[in-house]
């Protein structure tokens, strides 16, 4: 019997773990990263049976490999192997994740050729999105992405800065600018910022976008109308840095 | 530190407060980095011990020097000519700004946003933390940058500064203008020493200065074995400590540790592990104690096989003619071996590319990585000129800009160890 392989991506916000048999998914979790990311991953890992052969990724993975993973690869690495399974003949992969924002552009056989990576400050992330949200007054990014679809363009955002758009955004609110206007104009920035990112990598379609922020639909909208060519989302897109290593073991 | 330096420190001046905290800073930092390696060469007990002295015995050296009525000269920059510091019978300290420090008194007359070096050097001097600069008669700066000259002017606020002007091309009207500015700091320096430049006193110095560069040439040619004998990160603080050990005895000791690499390399034995990725490094000067991302790059598995740097082969590759008939041609020749360096101040620079292509084949490097101090636009603009050359050549590529801080490492050892996987 194939020993079983799984994937498991520490990332800044949330832990997933992925369970293959041979190359399908036989399970797969997501928890949030909580406070105790190295006891979550853990236990996360606790109902896998002990041959099982664990490859980490994500922030955490160096830690994970010190205490339950065999062996560790790069997000990089996971989200192209990942996104690769799950649309072959994809040319570039779109990753934003909760801190940062990772373009990979892949070679014919699905090899990583190149890569970009956001400058140290996390703007344009999940964080920068969840920042905002807050700041609007809503309860949830989900719901802050689904209700800036219905915002008219026009209004921007110049900063991306996550403290000086902040403001931004709240001066704008003064001047009686419409909140779904203004979540419009943040989201567009994302856009804007990933895209300058895609051009620097020299980006090919067929796109896959992958991490959290790809489940927020005005991202997804905006960056379609952005983008010339197919942008794929996958159905889970905060799992595949995990299957991504799952694949890599 | 072995002895107590205390009272040579309060006589130099310094803050012994904040210098007690700039050292305790230090020590954990370097045994992470250093003393954790598996299987380093014997002859780095030697560099390990200048580093422990680095505040101590050197500083007493320089004291004993001055004692003698000898001066001491501190140069930023690998274009500042030793040979006619040694010439004079005076010593050349290459000043290190390699930590941020005194960044709050740094930024009173500096722009908040600057690069991390000319920070640290304004920090260091406001802050009165660095024996080498408090040892200094004279600061010699030069030109290579808008942010260092202009901070030069500021700086002579608080210590003697003399500047060369280092041109910006490299047409023959450039060489005579660099030329004239070679032999005017050679005035000075006769100035400042009291001592006449002879024939001999200048030959002999451009002589001890290439024995020096020979040896690191050695050095740096020992790398080309695969497996490479020493870590890069090893390699990095000698050409750290050449900028201002005894050259002599320095000289010897790295001749002395060519010897033992020597042999390492007939058993095959390298620091890295066999299969180790080799990574060429290219870019802004590293100066102690910045080893940050030569630590991040060999704790993730490759091995640096070169320095493109002027804390590397910049510093030390091309000698000068020792067969100057007098003192005019000899300065001639050492300023033609200075405009020789291909720093990114220069338009164009095309040395510096075509030097890369060259050395990533003759060191068999499966890749090079580009490292820029933030804000350092000659170098961070010039990362295009390289990209483009390295990618009609095939060789891989990686650019990274950061500063002295560390809260970048996590996200920067990501992309070096993806790096790493794309070129396995």
């Amino acid at each position: 019997m194939e020993t079983v392989r799984a994937g498991i991506d520490i990332g800044s916000r949330t832990i997933a773990l992925v369970v293959l048999d041979g190359l399908e998914t036989v399970r797969s979790m997501l928890e949030d990263t909580g406070f105790n990311p190295g006891q979550r991953a853990k236990e996360m890992v606790a109902s896998l049976p002990p041959e099982a052969s664990v490859t980490a990724t994500g922030y955490g993975r160096h830690a994970a490999k010190a205490g339950f993973a065999q062996r560790v690869v790069t997000e990089i690495k996971a989200h192209a192997l990942g996104a690769g399974r799950l649309f072959p003949g994809a040319r570039t992969v779109l990753d934003i994740g909760g801190q940062d924002t990772k373009v990979i552009v892949l070679d014919d056989s699905g090899d990583v050729a190149d890569f970009q990576m956001n400058d140290k400050c996390a703007a344009g992330t999940g964080k920068f999105l969840e920042v905002m949200a807050g700041a609007l007054g809503y309860g949830s990014v989900g719901e802050f992405g689904r209700d800036s679809m219905a915002g008219s363009p026009g209004t921007k955002i110049t900063s991306m800065c996550t403290v000086f758009a902040e403001s931004e955004a709240v001066s704008l609110l003064h001047r009686g600018v419409d909140r779904r206007d203004i979540g419009r104009a943040l989201h567009a920035a994302v856009v804007e910022r990933a895209f300058g990112l895609l051009q620097r990598a020299g980006y090919e379609v067929p796109l896959v976008f992958t991490g959290g922020v790809a489940l927020n639909p005005c991202v997804v909208a905006l960056l379609r109308e952005r983008i010339k060519g197919a942008v794929l989302v996958p159905e889970m897109p905060q799992m595949v840095g995990a299957l991504g290593a799952a694949l890599a073991g | 530190m072995a002895s107590d330096y205390r009272s040579m420190w309060e006589s130099l001046g310094l803050d012994l407060e904040a210098h007690d905290q700039l050292l305790q800073a230090l020590p954990p930092t370097y045994g992470d980095v250093y003393l954790k390696q598996n299987d380093r060469p014997a002859g780095m007990e030697y560099f390990d011990f200048v580093i422990n002295e680095i505040h101590g015995l050197r500083i007493q050296e320089l004291q004993e020097h001055k004692a003698r009525g000898g001066k001491v000269v501190g140069a930023f920059c690998v274009f500042v000519p030793e040979e006619i510091v040694r010439a004079a019978g005076g010593i050349c300290i290459g000043l290190c700004s390699g930590i941020e420090i005194g960044a709050a008194q740094a930024e009173k007359v500096l722009p908040r946003n600057i690069c991390p070096l000319i920070k640290s050097f304004m920090g260091f001097k406001l802050s009165r933390v660095c024996p080498y600069f408090e040892s200094c008669d004279v600061v010699v700066g030069e030109t290579t940058c808008d942010g260092k000259k202009k901070a030069f002017e500021i700086l002579s606020d608080y210590v003697p500064v003399y500047v060369m002007e280092t041109p910006q091309m490299k047409r023959a009207k450039d060489m005579s203008l660099w030329r004239s500015e070679v032999w005017d700091f050679m005035a000075r320096v006769e100035e400042i020493t009291g001592n006449r430049i002879t024939k001999d006193s200048l030959g002999g110095a451009v002589k001890e200065v290439n024995a020096k560069r020979r040896a690191l040439i050695r050095l740096a040619e020992l790398r080309k074995n695969n497996p490479a004998p020493i870590s890069g990160k090893d390699c990095l603080l000698i050409e750290q400590i050449a900028m201002y050990d005894d050259v002599e005895r320095f000289t010897a000791k790295v001749n002395e540790l060519c010897d033992e690499l020597e042999t390492r390399v007939k058993e095959g034995k390298g620091a890295n592990g066999a299969g180790a990725p080799r990574v060429i490094v290219s870019g802004t000067p590293m100066a102690i104690p910045n080893w940050k991302v030569p630590h991040i790059i060999e704790s993730s598995g490759a091995a640096i096989v070169a320095e493109e740097l002027c804390t590397g082969l910049r510093y030390f590759e091309n000698t000068v003619p020792e067969d100057g008939e007098d003192v005019e041609q000899m300065l001639n020749d050492i300023a033609q071996r200075y405009l020789d360096i291909n720093c990114a101040c220069f338009t164009p620079n095309g040395g510096r590319t075509e030097k890369l292509v060259q050395l990533a084949a003759e060191y068999e490097a499966d890749g090079v990585i580009h490292c820029s101090l933030a804000f350092c636009d000659p170098y961070m603009v010039e990362a295009n000129r390289v990209e483009k050359a390295l990618k009609e050549h095939g060789i891989p590529l990686l650019k990274i800009e950061t500063d002295y801080g560390q809260e970048d490492s996590g996200q920067l050892k990501t992309r070096v160890e993806a790096f790493l996987e794309m070129i396995r």
